[in-house]
């Protein structure tokens, strides 16, 4: 009896060690954590990534603010957030930032009678609608856009994020790029004071009540409307054409931006100008601390032109925008500067 | 000799016995104490990390102020405390009488092969994790129940004064709904201490109501319940508890929203779901500190309960009949 305790003591101790050696390992691998949003996409290159190479990407989608803040603390080698630092804040903790991949959200709705694409929507229209001004599917607002569409007596139910994400601050950030009301009275942030609706948990859960509840509108990220084949709202863009929303189009909101003269990357990319530019498009940010080791920058560097490079194909499958060249040429000239990497 | 050999093995064993005894009873000490430092330790915590919001918003300002709003960094925590507490009555004023009747119909009424099947069906609801009461709650029992809202709608939202409470749009989702989802979580706990206090009750009590000529109501009224009343309190204090910290579940059926309504099939928001919902994404030290601010008033809250749970377990106890 005692014996055979023993041995399973000793068994236990072998397989902590043995646990303990293979994190130990692990850690000589690339280690970040943050945005929820980006993880799909960081999950699939890193997969592809240590197939290839044989060096492991631990990425843990704890949120944007706890990568922030474990990126701070420099228990990471790199962090991600959906909102950009403020240049004032990465120089005052020593971080540099650079953007990852694109996406775009876009508003759908649950109306008998209009399918996907047949309703058309503007900035300010979607600020009043989900400030509670336009209250019901046949106000004049909604009308005099879609002129020749049967636009039901239906109350419309807003659907909104319940839980803090990127998604909600891209789409409330171009909102008070278009309201100035929105602007005073929300503004834009991983999670707002909303003045009405229900709240659904994650992409999912807005989908689901969209899907379930008659007459109401939400916004969800693009690859939730092809994968639920939600009806989704063309809109009109800073450059006055009408949009379906597509790749291209979040692409294109990135091409226009001259990375070059913004500092740090600090450029949200909603309501963006450009023919093809779809209005409210996101990007996610990778975040570094400058007093890092030089090698464990190096590699987190390596991973992401890598994928950048090579992991378009990947990214496009799950309906992230590969950065446009451009970008891509801005963000190496950045870290040059200020890593020396 | 049989007497002079006897006592020499056991009064060994007897220095064994006391010696372990005396380990025992360390152990237990060091076990009961450290649970009671894990506990302050926790709670000192919180307090420490929610130290900035108590700092700018003070202990009544954030009691009751109503605004939630992350862009402006003003944080207060009355919707949810609300919507905490009324989420739970709910739960509770449902819960509490199914499982009375669950409890009595199978320590009293159920045929003999009936009680077991019975009890496990109940017993199997505690078992099943809370997210997929949230999963069944948003996916299968909102549809369903969003076609029984107009008929709320028509029925009971035209009584004067409580009408009120049931007038809103059809959604399936709401403060009505987290409160049903949460009263079917809770109801194992409930019924199950029901249940086994009603059926330790002595046969002479309840045979002498029945020869008496008692209806199953009349004893279980005044037989079963006078004698189990502190169990069965202590039973219903546990659901409670359960229900004022339940978060998954609610999280996807109580509509998440921090605007206040008299309407109970209007979206509302508890403070476990604001915390799940809001924490991983919250990007500002302010904002972090007012999501564990409001733990702390959970904290508060629940022990608020159990004080009063105390309290009244105590005033039943000493009344007749109370001893059990």
């Amino acid at each position: 009896m005692l014996k055979s305790r023993k041995s399973q003591l000793a068994g236990l101790a072998i397989a902590i060690t043995a646990t303990l050696g293979a994190s130990a390992q692990a850690a000589q691998g690339i280690t970040g954590a943050g945005s929820t949003w980006v993880y799909p996409l960081v999950a699939k290159w890193a997969a592809v990534y240590a197939k290839n190479t044989g060096i492991q990407v631990n990425y843990q989608a704890i949120g944007s603010g706890g990568g922030i803040a474990q990126i701070e603390a420099g228990t990471v080698a790199f962090g991600a957030s959906d909102k950009p630092l403020l240049p004032s804040d990465l120089a005052k903790h020593g971080l540099v930032q650079f953007p990852t991949a694109i996406a775009g959200e876009d508003l759908v709705y649950n109306v008998p009678g209009i399918g996907p694409g047949q309703l058309i929507v503007t900035g300010p229209l979607i600020a009043d609608i989900f400030m509670g001004k336009v209250k019901n599917w046949d106000d004049p607002r909604i009308a005099r856009l879609n002129p020749g569409v049967k636009l039901p007596n239906l109350d419309i139910t807003v659907v909104h994020r319940s839980d803090g994400s990127g998604t909600t601050f891209t789409f409330a950030n171009y909102l008070s790029k278009v309201s100035p009301q929105w602007k005073a009275r929300i503004g834009a942030d991983t999670s707002v004071d909303w003045p009405t609706g229900i709240g659904g948990k994650g992409n999912a859960g807005v989908a689901s009540y969209v899907q379930r509840i008659r007459g109401s509108v939400g916004y969800v990220e693009y690859a939730y409307i092809l994968e639920n084949h939600m009806d989704y709202a063309r809109m009109l863009n800073a450059s006055g054409k009408i949009l379906s929303p597509s790749l291209a189009g979040f692409q294109a909101a990135a091409a226009n931006v001259d990375f070059t003269k913004a500092q740090d990357f600090y450029v949200i990319l909603t309501d963006q100008p450009g023919a093809a530019s779809w209005p409210i498009s996101g990007c996610t940010w990778q975040i570094l601390r400058k007093n890092a080791p030089k090698a464990s920058n190096a590699a987190v560097i390596r991973f992401f032109m890598w994928g950048f490079e090579k992991g378009q194909a990947q990214a496009r499958s799950i309906s992230f925008g590969p950065l446009p060249v451009s970008t891509v040429q801005a963000i190496k000239v950045y870290l040059k500067k200020n890593l020396g990497i | 000799m049989a007497n002079s050999e006897a006592p020499e093995p056991a009064r060994g064993r007897r220095v064994i016995v006391l010696q372990a005894d005396f380990l025992f009873h360390k152990l237990a000490v060091l076990m009961a104490t450290v649970v009671g430092i894990t506990l302050l330790a926790a709670v000192a915590a919180i307090g420490y990390d929610s130290w900035p919001a108590i700092k700018t918003f003070g202990v009544l300002g954030f009691l009751t102020s109503s605004q939630w709003d992350p862009v402006s960094r003003h944080f207060g925590a009355y919707p949810f405390i609300v919507g905490t507490l009324v989420s739970s009555t709910i739960a509770m004023l449902l819960a509490v009488p199914v499982s009375f009747g669950v409890a009595v119909f199978i320590s009293e009424l159920a045929p003999g092969w009936m009680r077991q099947p019975v009890s496990a069906a109940v017993e199997m609801l505690a078992a099943v994790p809370s997210i997929v009461y949230g999963l069944w709650g948003l996916l299968v029992f909102a549809p369903a129940f969003a076609n029984v809202e107009p008929w709320i709608n028509d029925h009971l939202g035209v009584i004067p004064g409580i009408g009120r409470l049931f007038q809103g749009p059809p959604m399936g989702i709401g403060m009505l709904t987290a409160g049903i989802v949460l009263a079917i979580m809770i109801l194992p706990y409930i019924s199950s201490i029901m249940r086994d206090v009603f059926i330790a009750t002595p046969v002479q009590l309840k045979e002498s109501a029945y020869a008496m000529g008692a209806t199953t109501w009349e004893v279980a009224r005044n037989v079963l319940l006078p004698y189990t009343r502190t169990a069965v309190a202590g039973g219903i204090f546990l659901g409670l508890g359960r229900a004022l910290g339940e978060t998954m579940a609610v999280t996807f059926v109580i509509g998440n929203s921090d605007n206040l309504s008299a309407s109970l099939l209007m979206p509302g928001a508890t403070i476990p779901s604001v915390i799940a919902n809001e924490f991983t994404e919250a990007t500002s030290k302010l904002y972090i500190s007012s999501l564990i601010y409001l733990g702390l008033v959970l904290i508060a809250i629940t022990l608020i309960v159990q004080v009063l749970a105390v309290l009244l377990l105590g005033s039943l106890r000493r009344r007749p009949g109370g001893a059990a």
